[in-house]
């Protein structure tokens, strides 16, 4: 699809440099999205190791495993923070983003690449302090509500400032990201030739830009009433606590798409490459991203429907919040018509691209029922909402990163890893997740609440097959992980070609891993990426 | 990226920054000065305008807004409509409470 590519040999790859300072002092797009991946699969399996401990404790009614109901309260407050702001907020965008978006646009490097390496220290910052803040014990939740949080005795300060520096980091690397895409793509590549990855990331970008500064002026209103009992949301002080929901959630509502919408990028990748078909629907899926990133702002008080807002504004909000399900939708339909009469080939990232659609269309449909007012104020609060946000987090975000891993694996690492071992760990993911999670709608809807500890007996049959099937989920990424470590440890394992699934996107045509600078010489674009299966100029005329 | 003088470009010389300069202290006098009043409920509302008054000609001339494309004017105005959003919102919602009866 472009001219001035590279051959195979006539380069130095971009993981040729060693040493501790090649890393920590890296301006290269590739090694900063290497650093963020490996820090971001860090916080995850520990996130995940906290979430075994609840699921453990939670095979039974009675308080076995943690030694008080404040311990259990610690533990959720760890993995929703961690599994939050520190792996799936900066997960995608940052990771994937990082190291595809300058190889997929024809460009070199991102616009500004060394505010890029200051987001990833402004990253890993905001971890440390949010870290330290930690390890005195909080059970605010990750959502710091008032007036708890104004309450407890918990470090809620240093919390949310740590939230508040890691928020810098957002802003930085989605303003690098726009300017990027606007000033540093290569001839040819016009806004219609755009990876749909690219134009994902730019939706998310503009999300980062615009909503978290909301978030960090409501965190530091918090720090404010703390510090020096200023009374914004304290009701005995003219305060209102829902103000405080409001600010919260509309940041943390955009900040759901934060998560997904680079999800949806890598499934629109995917799909076509392993349909052997054009991508259905290009410019439909394109700009879907962009009312998805719209909208988003429209639907915040969804969240808030039984904690005292008017019923006025409960109606508006709910059906606003039925219009995000059209461009979602938009999306689903696209990449089914993709599949459709596709020469489909199930390698192992196609699995996860196929089980983000089946596990995403839940989380989604489920999300729909709790954006009606009336279900909403039986289901608010109890596992139904646990399992939704997790089929649309672990079902839609996590699978789309998991597809990418595998996806992109060769192109990161210039390995190759064991194919049927990472297809036995789909399964086992696939499996677990769903062992795991989809009881908990049937024990939401008999009424089981979140986040407690101990719990009538009645549920434990459902309690318990959650989790097992969250050893089963546990063992399947704990085989995909050391499935895709091996080959990284072994002087062997190397790929026999640059292009092993025929992609016809700008970063399969260098070599894997890329060049230091991408590209010997600035391609130039003469196709559509997603011309497969047919005459390219035909498919160019039709898209 | 361009590397030359932006001022240059701009044909903003330094009477128009001195300008700029002297119309926030007068403003900042103004804002002062008029705490002496009292307008009732409308106290924050004066205070806010002039206070975006001054952020204005800020972004106007301090940060070279006047002198940008249209895409950067909609990154510019975008925040703000997103401002009246979360704030309408909230007033709607605030103003339509029904009263707790005690």
């Amino acid at each position: 699809m472009a001219n001035g590519v590279m051959t195979q040999t006539q380069y130095i790859p971009y993981l040729a440099q060693k040493g501790l300072k090649s890393w920590i002092l890296t301006t290269d797009h590739k090694r900063i999205g290497i650093l963020y991946l490996v820090t971001i699969s860090f916080f995850f399996m520990i996130g995940g190791l906290t979430a075994l401990g609840m699921r453990y404790e939670l095979m039974t009614p009675e308080l076995d495993f943690f030694r008080s109901t404040t311990e259990y309260n610690v533990a959720f407050t760890l993995h929703g923070s961690l599994m939050v702001f520190f792996f799936i907020v900066p997960g995608i965008a940052a990771s994937f983003g990082n190291f595809l978006l300058p190889l997929m646009i024809g460009a070199r490097d991102v616009a500004f690449p060394r505010i890029n390496l200051l987001s990833f220290w402004i990253y890993l910052a905001g971890t440390a302090i949010l870290l330290f803040a930690l390890m005195q014990p909080a059970d605010t939740g990750w959502t710091f509500y008032t007036p708890y949080s104004i309450q407890t005795g918990a470090k809620v300060i240093m919390i949310t400032l740590g939230v508040f520096v890691l928020g810098f980091s957002s802003i930085l690397t989605g303003m690098n990201f726009i300017v990027t895409i606007h000033k540093l793509r290569a001839p040819g590549m016009t806004w219609s030739r755009l990876p749909l990855f690219i134009w994902a990331s730019y939706a998310t970008a503009i999300l980062q830009l615009l909503a978290t500064p909301v978030v960090g002026i409501t965190l530091l209103l918090l720090i404010a009433e703390r510090a020096f009992d200023i009374g914004f949301f304290d009701p005995a002080k003219g305060g209102d606590p829902i103000l405080f929901q409001n600010f919260f959630w509309f940041y943390s509502h955009p900040a759901v798409y934060i998560m997904i919408i680079p999800a949806f990028g890598i499934i629109s990748e995917i799909i076509p490459v392993f349909a052997r078909k054009p991508i259905f629907g290009y410019k439909a899926i394109a700009y879907s991203s962009f009312a998805i990133a719209i909208i988003s702002f429209f639907v915040w008080m969804h969240h808030m429907f039984v904690s005292g807002i008017s019923e006025t504004a409960a109606a508006i909000f709910s059906f606003l919040t039925m219009l995000v399900a059209i461009p979602t939708a938009i999306k689903v339909f696209n990449w089914i018509a993709t599949l459709y009469k596709g020469s489909i080939e199930f390698h192992s990232s196609m699995l996860y691209a196929l089980s983000f659609i089946v596990l995403f269309t839940i989380g989604g449909l489920t999300g729909v029922y709790l954006g009606a007012l009336a279900i909403d104020v039986h289901l608010h609060d109890t596992y139904f909402i646990v399992a939704h946000m997790h089929y649309v987090m672990i079902g839609g975000t996590v699978m789309g990163f998991f597809g990418g891993l595998h996806f992109w694996y060769q192109k990161w690492f210039g390995k190759v890893f064991n194919e049927l071992t990472a297809k036995a760990a789909w399964f086992l993911v696939f499996v677990g997740f769903n062992v795991t999670f989809f009881p908990q709608f049937f024990m939401g809807f008999q009424g089981m609440p979140r986040r407690y500890a101990t719990y009538p007996a009645e549920y434990i049959s459902y309690h318990a097959i959650s989790t097992y099937g969250s050893w089963i989920l546990g063992l399947g990424i704990l085989i995909m992980t050391v499935n895709l470590l091996l080959p990284l440890m072994k002087k062997s394992n190397y790929p026999k070609s640059s292009n092993p699934y025929g992609s016809l996107s700008l970063e399969w045509q260098v070599p894997s891993p890329p060049p230091h600078e991408n590209f010997d010489k600035i391609p130039t674009v003469t196709d559509w990426t997603y011309s497969y299966g047919k005459n390219r100029s035909e498919a160019n005329a039709k898209k | 990226m361009s590397t030359h003088d932006h001022s240059e470009e701009h044909h903003t010389g330094l009477r128009v920054y001195g300008a700029v300069c002297l119309t926030l202290f007068v403003l900042t006098a103004v804002t002062v000065y008029i705490t002496k009043f009292d307008f009732g409920d409308m106290n924050i509302v004066v205070a806010m305008i002039i206070a975006s008054i001054k952020a204005g000609i800020v972004a106007l001339y301090f940060m070279h807004l006047k002198f940008e494309d249209k895409l950067t004017w909609i990154y510019a105005l975008y925040p703000l409509f997103l401002l009246f959003l979360l704030i309408g919102f909230t007033i709607i919602e605030t103003f339509t409470r029904v009263p707790v009866i005690r």
